[in-house]
């Protein structure tokens, strides 16, 4: 290989995988209630299609997806709908959701369905089963997956990316995907190239799992060119556009998106989850979600329900120690600290780390000494420094000039940051005050 | 020789002062635009706040509007009763009558009733905390007290209370707008002083589950609605809501039987300080 396959910047956090990285995959058991909230993906919210007292069936609609760039909700388990009511949102708001009460007498058996012949279908009939599945992206933002495979006529997409990066500390979720399940991601790719009619599929995985790396290359399809490519262990190398930078050595120009540089990304969890469903018919009702940290007893790989309480997640996994302190949801650099219990699982939780009250300490910030480690850092080529004492001065419009619209909030800043500046939360800020700042 | 190349130096030097000079005068006579002199005066009578309370660009678009005659003094909220005569009186018109506003906060949920389920250690503001799963209240509509009203009031007329809860004070608050703009959970509504009644909370959740959150939350009893006269008081959406185009139907009667104290009738300040209390606090 002539160039390391990476991009420019970033940090090295420690990775911390080896509390999961080998432990097996394994099935939760229903829990006594979910709850389902029609906002688990970006885009609008899903309508509501049943009320309280309503009978379920574990793959069942309850939610229709309410426009394009949305998709719908189903439900989890068999049980009788509870409430149709407001209940915690991990974002730490209340929002409308589906509470189901489960049969705990019900086989959880999905109704008999037709499973969709991903062979004789033309792509915009595979889009519409991925939508209608409720497939959403799974690798944390949640971005409807059936939105990334119908591409503008005018754009040409030559390559589909495979994200199995993994590059968050502690999460194991698509390493383990991609061990456990190598047939089911290849399948998915085939299906996905047949959809957007691409020709070749580039697989990016860390350096740090090679046992995916060498599962997936012994199960490489023969008649398809699809390759994987080992990639330098570095945060954020799983952000979309580094991987592209990485891969294809091109750069995603400034407020575009990977279409322009003819590229379609998705993470290796949606991937098997599209590949599930044209399997098994199944919606998108279950995922893999890593539980794990220092602050849970039994650090696992589960099978959960969407839907799923924290609190029956944690229980499930021996408790929380007795030092735990800190409950984030997704990976400790870009994942959301939670405040509530009930708060459920959603389909794009990646995974859920309990941290310990030494990994927590309270420290004080400090002015900036201007060392410059958060320009080393920026995978975007920002200037955080100036952006953050812009941000502290509410000064919004030269933080745009600045193309803040380009930070992806992935924290390298922060993390290098001496004086303990919480850099990435102040551009979370600016970016939600213009955003708001322009609806207006 | 010498003498004569700085008295050459001073006699350019004064020609041009002087050709320009002569032109700026003409351009003045000829390119004057006349102004009502009365602007400026009335501008020199108001406050020179350009808080924006009255819906204008500042002070001295306020006095432009009022020269020609489209506002009515009384709508400056930060001028008192005396100033308002004045100007009145200087442009000759009718005062007018606007009725005092002041912001009043939706919240009574302080730190000594209101639970607190988590330990918010990011950034000390307001906004911040919201963005990270809605700070460490367990009520998620609740006030957070961290004070960014208390930074953006330009009147000094909001103060952060022993409990964290922001007190407005009714004779310096202008009803400017700026708290209710920052305050990220929209808590703040500016209000008529006459409109006494008011339900202190906008937790959307229902009976026992409101009251676990907050000892002072609203929960949907009802019994304000029944007590008060008819369609005054309405239960929308696990809260109380005032229909204010009724209220002088409003009655202290109202807040008697309310088991949580959400709903109250107020007259000035809505929270006060116990100095007593902030000395045990730090005990």
């Amino acid at each position: 290989m002539l160039h390391k396959l990476s991009f420019r910047h970033g940090v090295h956090p420690p990775e911390l995988k080896e509390l999961t990285e080998h432990v097996r995959i394994r099935r939760m058991p229903y829990p006594d209630e979910v709850v389902l909230p029609l906002r688990q993906h970006t885009g609008k919210p899903a309508r509501v299609m049943v009320g309280a007292g309503d009978r379920v069936e574990r793959g069942d609609k309850v939610a229709a997806a309410d426009g394009f760039i949305s998709a719908p909700v189903h439900a989890s388990a068999a049980g009788i709908v509870e409430e149709v009511g407001i209940w915690p949102h991990p974002d730490g708001s209340y929002s409308t959701a589906v509470r189901i009460k489960v049969d705990p007498y019900s086989a959880q058996a999905a109704r008999p369905r037709l499973v969709p012949q991903w062979e004789g279908l033309t792509a915009a009939e595979i889009r519409q089963a991925v939508q209608d599945a409720g497939v959403v992206g799974l690798g944390g933002a949640a971005f409807p997956t059936h939105v990334k495979l119908a591409p503008p006529k005018d754009k040409k997409i030559e390559t589909l990316i495979i994200n199995g990066c993994e590059c968050e500390p502690y999460l194991t979720t698509d390493h383990r995907t991609m061990v456990e399940y190598p047939e089911r991601v290849q399948l998915g790719i085939r299906i996905m190239m047949r959809c957007l009619s691409v020709d070749r599929t580039m697989i990016g995985i860390e350096k740090n799992k090679p046992d995916a790396i060498e599962t997936l290359q012994a199960t490489l399809p023969s008649d398809l060119d699809v390759t994987v490519h080992p990639l330098t262990v570095k945060y954020p190398q799983g952000a979309e556009k580094m991987l592209i930078e990485a891969l294809t050595g091109r750069e995603v120009p400034s407020g575009k998106l990977p279409l322009d540089a003819g590229v379609v990304v998705q993470n290796v969890a949606s991937v098997g989850t599209i590949a599930e469903v044209f399997e098994t018919g199944l919606p998108l009702v279950e995922r893999i979600v890593t539980v794990t940290g220092h602050g849970i007893r039994n650090p696992s790989n589960l099978i959960v329900p969407v839907g799923t309480k924290l609190r029956d997640l944690l229980d499930m996994c021996g408790g929380m120690t007795d030092d735990a302190f800190e409950i984030v949801f997704g990976g400790p650099m870009m994942g959301a600290a939670q405040a509530n219990l009930d708060v459920p699982i959603l389909k794009g939780t990646t995974g859920v780390v309990v941290l310990t009250e030494s990994q927590c300490r309270r420290v004080q910030s400090y002015s900036c000494i201007k060392c410059g480690h958060c320009l080393d850092a920026c995978p975007v080529f920002l200037n955080p420094q100036l952006l953050g004492s812009l941000a502290k001065a509410e000064r919004w419009e030269e933080m745009e000039a600045n193309h803040l619209m380009d930070c992806m909030l992935c924290g390298c800043c922060s993390y290098t940051c001496p004086s303990n500046i919480p850099l990435s939360q102040l551009f979370q800020l600016a970016k939600a005050a213009l955003r708001k700042r322009k609806a207006a | 020789m010498e003498f004569t190349t700085i008295m050459g130096s001073v006699a350019i030097l004064g020609g041009v002062g002087l050709a320009f000079g002569t032109l700026i005068s003409l351009a003045h006579l000829k390119l004057k635009v006349w102004e009502d002199p009365r602007i400026d005066a009335v501008t020199d009578l108001l406050p020179g706040t350009n808080c924006g309370a009255c819906g204008q660009a500042g002070c001295r678009a306020f006095a432009e509007a009022l020269v020609a005659g489209k506002i009515q003094p009384a709508t400056c909220t930060v001028m008192g009763p005396d100033d308002i005569t004045d100007v009145a009186e200087y442009l000759g018109v009718e005062a007018g009558e606007a009725s005092k506003r002041v912001a009043r906060l939706l919240c009574a949920g302080g730190s000594d009733v209101a639970v607190q389920q988590a330990e918010y250690r990011g950034l000390q503001t307001c906004k911040a905390a919201v963005a990270v799963a809605g700070g460490g209240k367990a009520c998620a509509w609740g006030c957070l007290g961290l004070a960014d009203c208390e930074i953006v009031c330009d009147f000094e007329a909001i103060y952060m209370n022993y409990v964290g809860l922001p007190v407005v004070i009714p004779d310096k608050c202008t009803a400017c707008g700026d708290c209710v703009e920052a305050c990220p959970l929209d808590l703040f509504v500016l209000m008529p002083l006459e409109q006494k009644l008011i339900v202190q909370c906008k937790n959307l959740l229902e009976g026992e589950e409101a009251e676990a959150v907050c000892q002072v939350a609203c929960n949907a009893c009802g019994r304000c609605a029944a007590d008060a006269a008819s369609g005054l008081i309405e239960m929308v959406n696990g809260l109380a809501v005032i229909d204010y185009d009724r209220n002088e139907l409003a009655t202290p009667d109202a807040i008697a039987r309310c088991p949580t104290n959400a709903i109250v009738w107020v007259e000035g300040s809505q929270f006060v300080d116990k100095p007593e209390l902030v000395r045990s606090a730090t005990v």
